[in-house]
């Protein structure tokens, strides 16, 4: 039925964001290489040439690269371009992956990250010769303490996870300081898997915590947790099922009082940005993820850029170099900081990405708050008209993101990946499938403030048609998506016999 | 706000349709007293042409029209521009981590092709998706090390790169790892003598960096036989990725660590650039980072998807092989493109090129009275150079002509005062490379 389905007749009515068009074949780069092509010619060299097993010594010299790519500059663009081709994309409509934030990348933040004195600066050149990159930096910096409410900030980390490092190592410093570093991080069901992994690197151990009924921290039983070996909580906040942590400020309090700090995970900063700032409701030390909230592209993956923003009395430990701005207003990387906890990246870590969100900021200004109303918007939006159709397991109000679960469409057979795979049929890219792990079966939507309406709209028209597809024919929804270029990939070969490379 | 794709009365609309007046009381859920009344302390939002102007002033106050002489783990090399024409395609730009393989093969080809051409560069059997960068990777190299020697010693060549060993430091810390450093030699290369039975007792890895960061060539196979001989596993790092072009692969290493960079991807600053592990294949499970790998679907079809991720954070948590989550895969193309544009020839030739600049300007350097190369190794692109005054008063003269001279390595290394380290790659002109010969020899006759 689908195969045919697939190559035979027009997408049916009900689809109605994406048509069928033709999708070119293309083999691997080896496949098309022959020897003496090449796609990029060098200048001649200009000074005498050298014999290099003279220069580096016979036995250092390598072999031509066997296997290596010859192709002409045309195959190289015809190549990539129709790989690509073969991808979903923001630029391409809806994006709705919880807890990813995949909202628009602007273009002029990728025009301006390539201005030559921008894009070829050294980061070894002298403080005199990068005021310009120096004072990128300490723009931003203002930017998110102001977004926060937060004191000190190190834009170092080159991702979320290793913010999370660079956080949890500043409270390790903290601690140490005072004398007991202690032993344990507490981490709530909720959390992202990079919460209790960075912790392990930290040389922490973890503690996990049960959820309550609502899905919220257990505030009535964290006392009995905190106890004299805890370091810190790790919240995220809003939480992983896009709800306000409503007793942050208490759980705050719990901790402090014991000696422990509260590590916010920003990863849901799109929820609060001009709206609430965590350093008004007791948060010491948190990360943002600048390809989420601020707007940087994921690129397929990364980069990234995970600042690490924290209160006054973890100022100390930051990781160096720190941008500063000294007194006659020049800028310059301060290295002499004996409490710091060291370096964390080379460099000023991943600043094309802090460039470009430094572009989204000054783009918004204190609008930030409007971005973050229509998100939230959104979001409730789809989870209204979404409700009577999927399970909602916790139905406290929603911020800018929903998590429903495939209870209902389960009965027939289709689960979340299935309903998510479908939705691929419909010209959406799935939502989160499968987190977080205290939602058997999730399903995790985050449309955006990037969404329009008819966007919106027209997603949870894909929604509901294919709930009633499950119901009508269940098996159309657990063999899709149908209109792709290749179907479901068999997972479990892959990976019980590996093939990580191509080979002549 | 042009990013927002709604018109008030949508708004309202909307506000309607979920049975709300105002917008307000969707954050009921927050506490009202951390709710934010006025706006936030920042500057009035910017049109498109504004930010333009804004980032074109940063870019004037850097070095517009500075001739650099600086490497140290980040080069300049010539970049085509089909490479930003293909990776400015929104498909690639705007897609996230292809989980979702079947909407996801571009990416996940490319990934795929980016392994290849990394296990084929490396001389290694299997590479991944991407690290941040060298300095992690070269970190998660020697954690990976840690894991499958169950060692806790680590040994490190004191001429790998200075950053990437005070990262390794920030890491060992707190996770018990004792981290030794070996010194270098008259050659500017790992002491192999200093390896004696006793250093290597335990250890559960020696560092090296070839080429090192004095731009030196270590003997990775001796290396590693000597590292083995113990029990220990040889890490190599490559901060200067080019070298690969003409310089024998590190086949030796268990772990090779490298720095993308040099393979199309801007300077900008420090990053981002794009992190390597490559490894042999009885390693793979110990892994950090992701992994695209081949398979087919129902219908016999080739097609890649993210595999072995029972090692990875969003599967193992606690117990995975490391933190990393967002890697760097759109570098991972850049270099992707970059390759396939090069090519074989193209490879070899621009490090060639490398090699011929670096021999001139050295040549050059050498002439000057006073001015001589300490350490004797082999180089590729980039070499330390002594001088008979302070590094930094000849860079502050060579300022002056618009021209970023030799990174004072004194910094690094008290013993290595009046040295700098001078990097010379196959985009410097000949006629820039006299001049600088020239300022220098002028800056040193002038009197103090």
């Amino acid at each position: 039925l689908d195969s045919k389905l697939t190559e035979t007749e027009a997408p049916p009515a009900m689809i109605r964001k994406a048509g069928r068009h033709v999708s070119q074949n293309e083999g691997l780069i080896f496949e098309k290489s022959a020897p003496g092509k090449r796609g990029m010619e060098l200048p001649p060299l200009d000074v005498p040439a050298v014999d290099p097993s003279h220069a580096l010594g016979r036995e250092s010299v390598r072999e031509a690269i066997v296997g290596f790519p010859e192709v002409s500059e045309i195959e190289v663009i015809r190549h990539f371009t129709r790989l690509s081709s073969w991808n979903y994309a923001i630029d391409l409509g809806m994006y709705p992956l919880g807890s990813c934030t995949m909202k628009y990348n602007p273009r002029v933040n990728e025009h301006v990250a390539r201005l030559e004195g921008l894009a070829n600066a050294h980061p070894m050149q002298p403080a005199e010769v990068a005021q310009g990159c120096l004072r990128i930096i300490h723009d931003l910096q203002n930017s998110l303490l102001a977004i926060t409410g937060m004191d000190a900030a190190t834009l170092q980390p080159a991702a979320g996870a290793q913010g999370e490092l660079t956080g949890l190592l500043m409270i390790r410093a903290y601690l140490a300081g005072k004398g007991d570093p202690r032993g344990k991080i507490l981490i709530p069901d909720s959390a992202h898997g990079t919460n209790p992994a960075s912790v392990v690197v930290a040389g922490y151990e973890v503690q996990n915590i049960k959820s309550n009924s609502q899905g919220q921290i257990d505030a009535d039983h964290l006392r009995e947790f905190v106890t004299e070996d805890v370091a810190a909580l790790m919240v995220t906040n809003p939480s992983t099922l896009g709800v306000f942590e409503e007793r942050i400020a208490e759980i705050a309090d719990i901790l402090h009082e014991r000696g422990a700090l509260l590590y916010m995970d920003g990863a849901n900063m799109n929820a609060l940005a001009g709206v609430a700032r965590p350093g008004d409701f007791g948060v010491d030390v948190m990360h943002l993820n600048l390809h989420k909230t601020f707007s940087t592209p994921h690129g397929g993956g990364g980069p990234g850029a995970g600042p690490v923003l924290v209160k006054k009395i973890l100022e100390p430990f930051l990781p160096t170099p720190l941008v500063v701005q000294k007194q006659d207003g020049k800028f310059a990387l301060d290295s002499n900081r004996p409490k710091s906890v060291g370096r964390v990246r080379a460099y000023c870590g991943n600043f094309g990405v802090l460039l470009r969100a430094l572009a989204y900021t000054l783009a918004y200004g204190p609008g930030i708050r409007q971005a973050t109303e229509d998100a939230v918007l959104n979001a409730v939006y789809v989870r209204q008209h979404l409700e009577d159709y999927f399970d909602l397991p916790y139905d406290l109000p929603s911020m800018h993101e929903v998590v429903f679960s495939d209870a209902r469409q389960k009965r027939n057979g289709v689960n979340t990946m299935d309903i998510a795979k479908r939705l691929i049929d419909y010209g959406f890219h799935p939502y989160t499938t499968a987190f977080p792990l205290i939602v058997p079966g999730a399903m995790m939507i985050e449309p955006t403030e990037s969404e329009s309406k008819e966007e919106c709209d027209l997603f949870i028209d894909a929604m509901r048609s294919i709930a009633q597809e499950a119901e009508t024919s269940p098996d159309v929804v657990k063999t899709a998506p149908h209109s792709t270029r290749v179907g479901r990939l068999d997972e479990v070969a892959a990976a019980r016999k590996p093939i990580l490379r191509w080979k002549p | 706000m042009r990013y927002l794709p709604k018109s008030p009365s949508e708004r309202q609309e909307m506000l309607a349709a979920i049975g709300v007046q105002a917008v307000e009381q969707l954050f009921e859920s927050i506490p009202e007293k951390f709710r934010l009344r006025e706006p936030l302390p920042l500057p009035p939002a910017l049109s498109e042409p504004e930010i333009i102007d804004y980032f074109k002033a940063r870019a004037a106050e850097n070095a517009p029209g500075y001739t650099s002489f600086l490497g140290a783990g980040v080069y300049q090399h010539h970049r085509s521009v089909v490479t930003d024409a293909m990776v400015q395609r929104g498909e690639f730009l705007t897609s996230y981590t292809p989980y979702q393989a079947e909407i996801s093969q571009g990416t996940l080809t490319a990934i795929f092709e980016f392994q290849t051409l990394m296990c084929q560069l490396t001389g290694q059997e299997v590479a991944n998706a991407s690290m941040y960068d060298g300095s992690t990777a070269l970190t998660e190299a020697v954690l990976m090390a840690e894991r499958l020697t169950d060692r806790r010693k680590i040994l490190v060549s004191r001429a790998v790169h200075p950053e990437y060993r005070q990262v390794l430091a920030t890491y060992a810390k707190n996770l018990g790892l004792q981290v030794e450093e070996i010194g270098y030699t008259a050659t500017g290369q790992l002491d192999l003598k200093a390896m004696t039975r006793e250093k290597l007792a335990g250890a559960a890895a020696l560092v090296v960096q070839s080429p090192n960061f004095f731009g030196v060539l270590e003997n990775v196979g001796e290396a590693a036989a000597i590292a083995h001989s113990e029990g220990a596993l040889l890490v190599t790092t490559i901060a200067e990725a080019v070298s690969l072009g003409i310089v024998r692969p590190p086949a030796e290493a268990d772990i090779v660590a490298m720095e993308g960079q040099s393979f199309g991807i801007a300077p900008s600053y420090g990053g981002p650039f794009v992190g390597v592990i490559a490894t042999r294949d009885k390693f793979v499970r110990q892994m950090p980072g992701r992994l695209a790998g081949q398979t087919t679907d129902a219908a016999g079809r080739r097609g890649f998807v993210l595999t072995l991720a029972a090692r990875e954070q969003h599967i193992r948590r606690e117990k995975a092989t490391s933190n990393i989550c967002t890697n760097e895969a759109l570098f991972a193309l850049v270099a992707t493109v970059h390759l396939c544009l090069l090519g074989k020839e193209g490879l070899r030739e621009m490090a060639l090129q490398n090699i011929a600049k670096a021999q001139f300007a050295l040549a050059e350097l050498e002439k000057i009275p006073g001015v001589r190369r300490p350490f004797s190794g082999p180089v590729f692109n980039e070499f330390v150079v002594e001088f008979p005054r302070s590094v930094k008063l000849i860079n502050a003269a060579l300022m002056r002509e618009r021209v970023i001279g030799p990174l004072a390595i004194g910094t690094h290394y008290p013993e290595l005062t009046k040295r700098g380290l001078v990097c010379v790659t196959e985009t410097m002109p000949r006629t820039e490379i006299e001049h600088f010969a020239a300022s220098i020899r002028r800056i040193l006759e002038a009197p103090v």
